[in-house]
């Protein structure tokens, strides 16, 4: 071999192998050298590649062998020193690459080995992640599905409509080949297919509703897959039709009676409804979980929006009922109205028009009997006396107990004489009684108080009309009257257990008790007593006359005078006892009860009450002007008189004590003066007490005098005692307002 | 008549005027009225009654002849005789002078004379009575006896 150096490599012609050898070493070169370069291209794009080092180190290995290579290529001839000087380095410096690659692979393979299991495992971990997310995709909408069924159920409040829509959208959520809802019917044994998805006039099936399979359903709160072949499932007549899955769930009937405050409803005394739902028997679809889900709350809800349309229904129906019911109670109490004016009109015209008469007949009849006349014309007389004083207290006693009922009737409050009224009772029955040969006695407790505050003739009305029925009802014997104060302890009585009396300060109750020993009275009929009208059969009773009215208007003046009235008897022919209690008033002046009162009878001494008292009378007209002077005159006031206001005013001073002014002129006012004399009087104890007269009974006339300071009205004609009663009220009160 | 009669008719006089409505209580007040000092308080008053009624019903014919009606004028001398008539217990003149205001309110001239006519004529009836029932007391009076209340 021939030293050469030359840089061009020679071609030894004549070894093939040597050929050979050089091509390969030249192409691993090559490629040598691009992978390398694809390397950091490819290392270049991606950046994520946690190894770069390891890969900058396997193109550094990858170059070095490439040059290895290449540098072979110059030792296949002779090559000089230089030559053989670069292979070496370029053979250490791989060598050393290697090395170092290869202790690096060492680490890191383990990493790259994890890295794919860590793969593995993400991969499966998306795997799962996604079966879920369709899970909860598939509730969702299954839940949309049900808030869009449950909107379109109770958008309305109609029952079919809820039934029918419930059957479409849940035939058009869940794809049902058929959906059919069977009601019970009335009887409750029986259930009646009453609407169906796709059949539009569903036949009248029934089913008898013991059957098992609607037991089994209808005892279980869940959805329940039922046989295809159930009756509740053949709907369809075809018989070659064979649905696929079929499940039935039931629908609970709610009433109103079902709700209870803070309490779901009783489900224990049921009526369901049954709900079937079939799938297309061509698809294999099954019931999936959250389908039966979603018929369970539809079927809830459709419960609901049931009940609450019943609960309408029910609503509609009672407020119908009720405006029906007022509108006939309206009627009715116009109708009521109406009659009962009807009758006081009557009443009133007829008192006026029967009293006018009854006066004229009485009167001139007690006339004539004054007159000389002979026995039988006397006889006739006193008939016709009798007869028309009968018919004179029939016609009162209709009046009166109609005034009652309306309540028109008030009592005259004033003080009287009680042994008086009973004195005079006594009197009244006397010779009757003696006629009939009856011992008639009275006894008045010692406690019982002299005069009290009353209505003096009704009660003298009761106490005459209850001893009259003893003697009426009296063949023989004695008839006791005893009347006293009832005391605390026995006023509550057994046998009046509603009443309950309270005795206070200025009032006390009276008991009176009537017993006679006649024909009594059965304790069945003794209710009936004071029943207007009715009357007992016993013939006796009936010869005797009488309206049955009396005991009835004594029980109303005795309800009105706050007491109570009974009969006891302990039978027919064993007497009768009637007592009765009512309130009366204590007076508390001693000196208004010391003066006698009789009717009709003026009081001999009119004590001089007021002596000297100086009073002013104001009045236009002069006659009630003199008489009113002289009712003052008589109680001996010293009276001025006046008759205009301006001479009122002029002659007025504040040694006048009282001024009374007549108001019920018209164009006169009174009630200037009234205001001027506030103003001429500024302190109140020099200005004299200032009493309008009126004959006004209005409220406005009152109302209008307590506002310009009036110290007090007085209703027009004025009596004695009135007079005396109201100045000894003014001048130890100061002010007066009687009721008008 | 011996006094015995003589009062027991006074006292059968008086009660058919309570009866027929002629009076009513209120002349019995004024009855009690009188006492030794006021020994003809009822006379008085009831001639006063007569004078103050005369004058009133004759303004009221004047009232009722005129071109053009004062129905205010008029309602006031109805009031007046109204008040008078039931000072003394005049009953049924006091309830036609009711109805005379109702009227004159009314302003219903046919209706006034009408009722004027009847108050007359009622005014007449009392006071003609009244004046019998003095007469009577009178005779009591001079034959010596108390008259009976």
């Amino acid at each position: 071999m021939d030293s050469c150096n030359c840089i061009e490599p020679h071609w030894p012609p004549d070894d093939l192998l040597m050929k050979y050898q050089y091509i390969s070493d030249f192409f691993i070169a090559l490629a040598y050298f691009s992978i390398p370069l694809e390397l950091i291209y490819f290392v270049k794009k991606s950046a994520v590649f946690p190894y770069r080092w390891v890969l900058v180190q396997f193109g550094a290995f990858i170059v070095l062998c490439g040059a290895t290579h290449l540098i072979n290529l110059w030792t296949f001839t002779l090559h000089s020193r230089t030559v053989a000087m670069v292979m070496t380095t370029a053979k250490l410096f791989t060598a050393v690459v290697s090395c170092v690659t290869a202790l690096m692979l060492v680490h890191i393979i383990p990493d790259l080995l994890s890295v794919k299991t860590r793969e593995l495992f993400l991969k499966n971990k998306a795997a799962e992640l996604d079966r879920e997310m369709g899970l909860i995709r598939t509730q969702e909408e299954t839940g949309r599905h049900v808030r869009m069924l449950t909107h379109e159920i109770r958008s309305t409040l109609d029952r079919h409509t809820i039934l029918k829509t419930t059957l479409v959208e849940l035939g058009r959520t869940l794809a049902l080949e058929e959906c059919a809802l069977w009601m019970p019917t009335r009887t409750g044994l029986e259930l009646h297919l009453s609407y169906t998805l796709h059949q539009q006039n569903p036949v009248g099936y029934t089913v008898p509703i013991h059957l098992p399979v609607i037991n089994q359903v209808f005892s279980s709160s869940h959805v329940v897959k039922i046989s295809p072949n159930c009756p509740v499932a053949r709907i369809n007549s075809s018989v070659k039709y064979i649905p696929g899955e079929v499940v039935a769930v039931r629908v609970p009937l709610l009433h109103l009676s079902n709700f209870q405050i803070n309490d779901w409803p009783e489900l224990s005394t049921k009526r369901y409804a049954l709900m079937v739902l079939m799938l297309p028997s061509d698809s294999a679809r099954q019931w999936h979980f959250h389908e039966l889900e979603l018929v369970e709350v539809v079927a809830d809800q459709v419960a609901v929006a049931l009940s609450h349309a019943a609960i309408l229904e029910e609503s509609m129906r009672a407020r119908d009922l009720l405006m029906e019911q007022n509108v006939a109670l309206d009627l009715a109490r116009r109708e009521a109205e109406t009659a009962i004016r009807a009758r006081n009109d009557f009443l009133a015209v007829m008192n006026h028009e029967m009293r006018t008469p009854m006066h004229a007949i009485i009167a001139l009849s007690s006339l004539l009997q004054e007159t000389e006349l002979t026995p039988e014309q006397r006889l006739m007389v006193e008939t016709i006396l009798k007869s028309s004083n009968l018919l004179s207290t029939l016609i009162n006693d209709v009046l009166d107990l109609s005034r009652m009922e309306d309540g028109s009737l008030q009592l005259d409050l004033e003080t009287f004489n009680l042994y008086a009224v009973f004195k005079e009772v006594l009197n009244l029955i006397k010779p009757i009684a003696s006629v009939k040969k009856l011992h008639v006695s009275l006894n008045l407790a010692p406690d019982l108080p002299e005069y009290a505050i009353g209505d003096e003739k009704r009660l003298m009305q009761t106490i005459l009309n209850v001893v009259g029925n003893a003697v009426k009802f009296s063949k023989d014997g004695s008839i006791s009257i005893s009347a006293f104060v009832a005391k605390a302890e026995l006023l509550r009585d057994s046998r009046a257990p509603e009443f309950f009396p309270v005795p206070g300060d200025n009032h006390f109750y009276l008991h009176v008790q009537v017993k006679d020993s006649g024909i009594g009275v059965s304790p069945q009929d003794i209710p009936k007593l004071f029943t207007k009208f009715a009357q007992t059969q016993s013939t006796a009773i009936r010869n005797s006359g009488g309206s049955g009215l009396g005991l009835a208007i004594c029980k109303r003046f005795v309800n009105l005078m706050e007491g109570h009235i009974w009969i006891e008897s302990e039978g027919l022919g064993k007497g009768c006892t009637a007592i009765f209690m009512v309130k009366l008033g204590i007076p508390e002046r001693l000196n208004e009860s010391k003066l006698a009162f009789m009717p009709k009878v003026p009081p001999n001494l009119g004590p001089t009450a007021f002596p000297g008292l100086k009073v002013l009378v104001m009045d236009e007209n002069g006659v009630s002007r003199k008489v009113t002077k002289g009712l003052l005159v008589h109680l001996g006031c010293d009276v001025t008189m006046v008759s205009s206001s301006e001479e009122c005013l002029r002659v007025v001073s504040n040694e006048h004590k009282v001024v009374f002014m007549d108001v019920c002129a018209p164009g006169m006012d009174g009630y200037e003066i009234a205001i001027h004399m506030h103003e001429k009087f500024t302190r109140r104890h020099e200005r004299p007490i200032i009493v309008a007269l009126t004959g006004n009974t209005d409220k406005v006339t009152k109302e209008n005098c307590m506002r310009v300071g009036m110290d007090g009205v007085i209703l027009k004609p004025v009596s004695l005692d009135k007079m005396r009663s109201v100045l000894s009220d003014l001048l130890e009160h100061r002010v007066l307002f009687e009721a008008i | 008549m011996d006094l015995v009669q003589l009062q027991r008719q006074l006292v059968d006089y008086r009660t058919s005027l309570y009866h027929e409505g002629f009076l009513d209580e209120q002349f019995t007040q004024l009855q009690e009225l009188q006492d030794e000092n006021n020994p003809d308080f009822v006379v008085e008053v009831v001639s006063l009654f007569f004078q103050d009624s005369e004058r009133l019903l004759n303004e009221l014919s004047k009232a009722l002849e005129q071109q053009i009606i004062d129905f205010k004028r008029m309602d006031a001398h109805v009031h007046q005789l109204k008040g008078s008539s039931s000072s003394i217990g005049a009953q049924r003149v006091q309830k036609l002078c009711i109805v005379f205001r109702n009227y004159c309110e009314a302003r219903n001239v046919e209706g006034c004379l009408k009722c004027l006519q009847q108050v007359k004529h009622e005014y007449a009836l009392v006071k003609t009575k009244l004046e019998s029932m003095f007469q009577l007391e009178q005779q009591i009076s001079n034959a010596g006896g108390s008259i009976p209340v």
